[in-house]
């Protein structure tokens, strides 16, 4: 008996070691697990070598790091583009510090917070072997903030901060940088920033990819993205022409040992533009693709394929992107002018729907406030409208609507992106939520190219079609609560056009509250306020939060040094190499 | 030629008095009922047209359709729902118990249920047959009206108004279509016309549809006219002082009735494709209402889970054109038989 006892242990040892057998080519064959790559970095190697194949459905939205506002882009334009400061290249918490990359050490400010001053590392140099100088640093923030020509596609932080009032930007006359006093140059390798007023985030904005270095008589304006200038790792083999793809190859020039987080293990690197996400999917499994550039995850029917499949699950991460998708309740449009009725909406609306549209747990997490889990100040404890189970509260709803004098409901018009399948499924759920209490929502569509500029991000348009609801999708420009609050919740910064604030919150205590935390230096301060202005903003009823997105992303067994790094909101594509060198 | 071996005896002598009693074995019929004659021996065309005569009334009864044998087409049965792979569950109340290859097909649901949001498929499909039905037929009888206007026109005056008219054809024949119609889409305004919401966006894609291709209309009875122009009875009515009005539309189109209805027949499945392909692109009526193609559309991102949801709207797209198609062939043969091949 106790012979057959150990016999069974045995077998069952064996087969629990066995079970990698790696059929099919996928099934964790290099003993990795589902989700691992959420907190380590999976499959450490040095090894150099191959090539690294990216893909992605549409054609990048830019090559050139001045003019872009796509978080893939941020991440890989790094591969040519060193900025002053990056985020360190670790999964986790750890990957939310910044590290300094073109500059020496990190910057240092003066005592009222007004004066940043960046010093560069030494001997840096370019892909032709000239040096990189402070001066083109300075030219890269002015051809992207500044002046009517001012590249059209990324943030304006730098516009907003700097006490610069009068500069036109570098496109006018002879001198690109005359009269641009703000940042000054005292010699070729320092750098100092002055502001109109103390802002404690400032070193994040430092490490935005508009402070990459741009040779002024390189420049060609929205052109330059054709053959971008290498100060990294990599440089553009041709000249890169939108839907061709893209090919780097090594750049000589390129000093590892000044660089803190650049592996630079594969030889080449390529980029396929247009490629159907089904069939990226598919190649990514087959082993004919190393990753998808864009960083969102595999779509609906390769996941509905793997996520049951026992041995295909080790080669999936699971992460938090860090995006939130929640509705705008406007606090202008009838009848969502009267907080009652906004919190109406709030009770009506069950998220398990929304959580569906995403997938359930794998796709996201139910959220019952503003910031994500991973920002300092988060509190997933504050539920106001007893959110958290997922179900509808049509009885509290009904009592609201009572409240706010539409005891039988109202109409109201929600806006969506059209050609986004998992926004308009969760819309047809709020429909339906909405429905059960007498809240008629007729759903309208725009396409997603120009919903945040011109419809949803147009205050007139959102009045002119009433608009009291629309579905909206927000991630951090950087990991503060400043960084994800500010635009979509300040009422200063509710603009004509691109505007983010589309729920129109202009409440002064929030404002308030926004103009006090920049200059507060104390992290957890800090994180007190943001904690405060989340509470409040939910007592205003101003966003329905929906779910904390998490993405379902497919790591091949070739890749190396493979992490999800909380900042870029997908992997960390400087560290990836690939075991397939031939 | 020697005479047929079987002929009858009477027919060998003419029988001057039968003729003269006035035999009336022969009626002198009517183009119509020619046709109608030629068309019920043509039995692919009959199935056609009996598909398509159900498909009418599949759509026009739609509720009740819906109520006895469906569920309300915009009804979430999320409970039969996998919440992970957004696919049908083989058994609800088992979460793990994987995807039902079937899509959910039973006697509940018909045709099965819709991924993520458990829809009934059945009542999708027959709400869905409406829309198509609807915005062909318009838009159609849209082009019907401008082309045969402006191609009697072109075809009976001639000259400078037909090369006007003519040269008009070509630039709408050569129009981006589809460019133009995403283009619309993006801009048309809550309300307007008096319209709004979904009857609104029903009105601009007919509009769309059947404004752009008069020309196809247009060229067929242009033609014809030419032809008809120079028979007698034209002459005829002329020289008794006919203007050019009652000529054209008391004498000519009378006669051009029969080669529009066939090239009616013949277009309304190229514009059901058309609103398929409108709606595939996201240009069309809003959501949840369901229309074929914009359930095609949505089934691509979900042909692993619900392969069920990619077949039943394309093949509904299918045999409905296929049905038009046969039943205008058959009426083109039945009206005109040397027209074909």
């Amino acid at each position: 008996m106790g012979f057959a006892a150990f016999g069974a242990a045995a077998a069952l040892m064996l087969t629990a070691c066995g079970g990698d057998g790696g059929e099919g080519g996928g099934g964790g064959g290099n003993g990795a697990s589902f989700d691992q790559g959420s907190t380590e970095i999976v499959n450490p190697s040095d090894a150099t070598g191959g090539t690294l194949r990216y893909a992605i459905s549409s054609n990048m939205e830019s090559t050139d790091p001045g003019n872009t506002y796509y978080g893939y882009v941020w991440n890989f334009s790094r591969y040519y583009a060193r900025t002053l400061l990056t985020y360190a290249a670790a999964p986790g918490q750890a990957g939310t510090e910044l590290v300094p990359d073109l500059a020496a050490e990190m910057p240092e400010v003066n005592d009222d917070g007004t004066e940043w001053t960046v010093k560069l590392q030494e001997g840096l140099k370019y892909e032709d072997g000239s040096e990189i100088v402070a001066e083109d640093v300075k030219y890269a923030i002015a051809r992207s903030n500044f002046g009517d020509q001012a590249l059209p596609n990324g943030p304006k932080y730098f516009q907003q901060l700097l006490d610069e009032d009068d500069y036109d930007g570098p496109y006018g006359g002879d001198d690109p940088l005359e009269g641009f006093d703000a940042i000054e140059t005292p010699d070729d390798h320092t750098l100092v920033f002055h502001l109109k007023e103390p802002f404690a985030d400032f070193l994040y904005v430092l490490a935005q990819p508009q402070t990459a270095p741009v040779p002024a008589d390189a420049d060609k304006g929205e052109q330059y993205q054709s053959r971008v200038v290498s100060s990294g790792p990599y440089k553009f083999e041709d000249d890169y022409t939108p839907g061709n793809g893209l090919v780097l190859v090594r750049n000589e020039e390129w000093d590892p040992d000044t660089d803190p987080i650049r592996t630079a293990l594969p030889d080449r690197i390529t980029v396929e533009e247009g490629v159907d996400q089904n069939e990226i999917d598919q190649r990514l499994v087959n082993g004919e693709l190393d990753v998808d550039l864009a960083g969102t995850g595999l779509g609906p029917a390769m996941k509905g394929q793997l996520v049951g499949d026992e041995d295909a699950r080790n080669n999936l991460d699971n992460p938090t992107t860090g995006a939130h998708f929640y509705v705008n309740i406007n606090t202008k449009v009838e009848p969502l002018d009267n907080l009652a009725c906004r919190q109406a909406v709030q009770y009506a609306v069950g998220r398990e729907g929304i959580q569906r549209a995403y997938g359930g747990d794998l796709g996201g997490q139910i959220a019952t406030q503003v910031l994500p889990p991973d920002i300092p100040g988060a509190d997933p404890e504050l539920d106001l409208y007893e959110a958290a189970s997922g179900k509808p509260n049509a009885d509290k709803a009904k009592e609201k609507l009572e409240e706010c004098g539409h005891p039988d409901g109202f109409d109201v018009n929600i806006g969506v992106r059209s050609d986004r399948p998992a926004e308009v499924d969760a819309v047809e759920a709020i429909q339906q939520s909405l429905a059960e209490v007498g809240i008629n929502a007729q759903v309208k569509g725009y396409p997603s190219d120009t919903y945040t500029n011109t419809q949803a991000g147009s205050p007139d348009f959102v009045a002119e079609n009433k608009l009291g609801l629309t579905y909206y999708g927000w991630m951090a420009d950087w990991p503060s609560g400043y960084g994800y609050m500010s635009s979509i919740l300040d009422g200063d910064a509710i603009k004509e056009a691109g505007n983010s604030n589309i729920s129109e919150l202009d409440d002064p205590e929030i404002n308030k509250l926004f103009d006090e935390v920049i200059s507060v230096e104390d992290p957890e301060e800090q994180a007190r306020i943001y904690a405060e202005i989340d509470r409040l903003v939910m007592e205003n009823a101003a966003i329905l939060p929906g779910v904390f997105q998490k993405s379902v992303i497919y790591r091949p067994d070739n890749l190396t040094n493979v992490f999800f790094n909380p900042s870029w909101h997908m992997y960390d594509y400087m560290t990836l190499g690939t075991t397939e060198t031939e | 030629m020697t005479a047929p071996l079987d002929a009858p005896e009477s027919a060998q002598h003419a029988e001057p008095e039968a003729i003269a009693r006035g035999r009336r074995d022969t009626e002198s019929r009517s183009l119509t009922q020619i046709a109608w004659r030629r068309l019920r021996q043509d039995r692919v065309a009959l199935g056609g047209g009996a598909f398509v005569a159900l498909l009418i009334l599949v759509a026009v009864f739609a509720p009740l359709l819906t109520a006895w044998f469906g569920h309300p087409p915009n009804q979430f049965h999320q409970d039969l729902i996998d919440p992970a792979t957004q696919g049908v569950l083989k058994d609800p109340d088992d979460p793990w118990s994987g995807i039902d290859p079937t899509g959910g097909m039973s006697a509940e649901h018909l045709l099965g249920l819709e991924p993520v949001n458990g829809r009934d498929l059945f009542s999708r499909i027959v709400y869905g047959a409406r829309i198509s039905l609807l915005v062909a037929f318009l838009s159609t009888l849209l082009c019907v009206v401008i082309g045969t206007v402006l191609g009697i026109v072109a075809g009976y005056l001639g000259g400078w108004v037909d090369t006007v008219i003519s040269r008009a054809m070509d630039i709408f024949l050569a129009f981006p279509l589809l460019l133009f119609a995403i283009a619309l889409a993006g801009v048309i305004p809550d309300d307007a016309f008096g319209l709004s919401d979904n009857a609104l966006r029903i009105a601009v894609l007919v509009f769309i549809i059947g404004f752009f291709s008069w020309p196809y209309i247009g060229r067929i009875v242009r033609g014809q006219t030419l032809s008809l122009r120079e028979r007698e009875f034209v002459e005829a009515a002329r020289s008794m002082g006919a203007g050019t009005g009652y000529i054209l539309f008391r004498e000519i189109l009378p006669n051009l009735v029969a080669p529009i209805l066939v090239y009616a027949t013949l277009l309304i499945p190229t514009n059901i494709l058309f609103e398929a392909a409108l709606s595939f692109l996201g240009v069309g009526v809003n959501p949840p209402t369901p229309t074929w193609g914009g359930m095609l559309s949505e089934s691509l991102a979900y042909y692993t889970v619900a392969p069920h949801f990619v077949i039943i709207p394309g093949l509904a797209i299918f045999v409905t054109v296929l049905a038009f198609n046969l039943f205008g062939d058959g009426l083109r043969d039945a009206f005109d038989p040397r027209s074909s091949d």
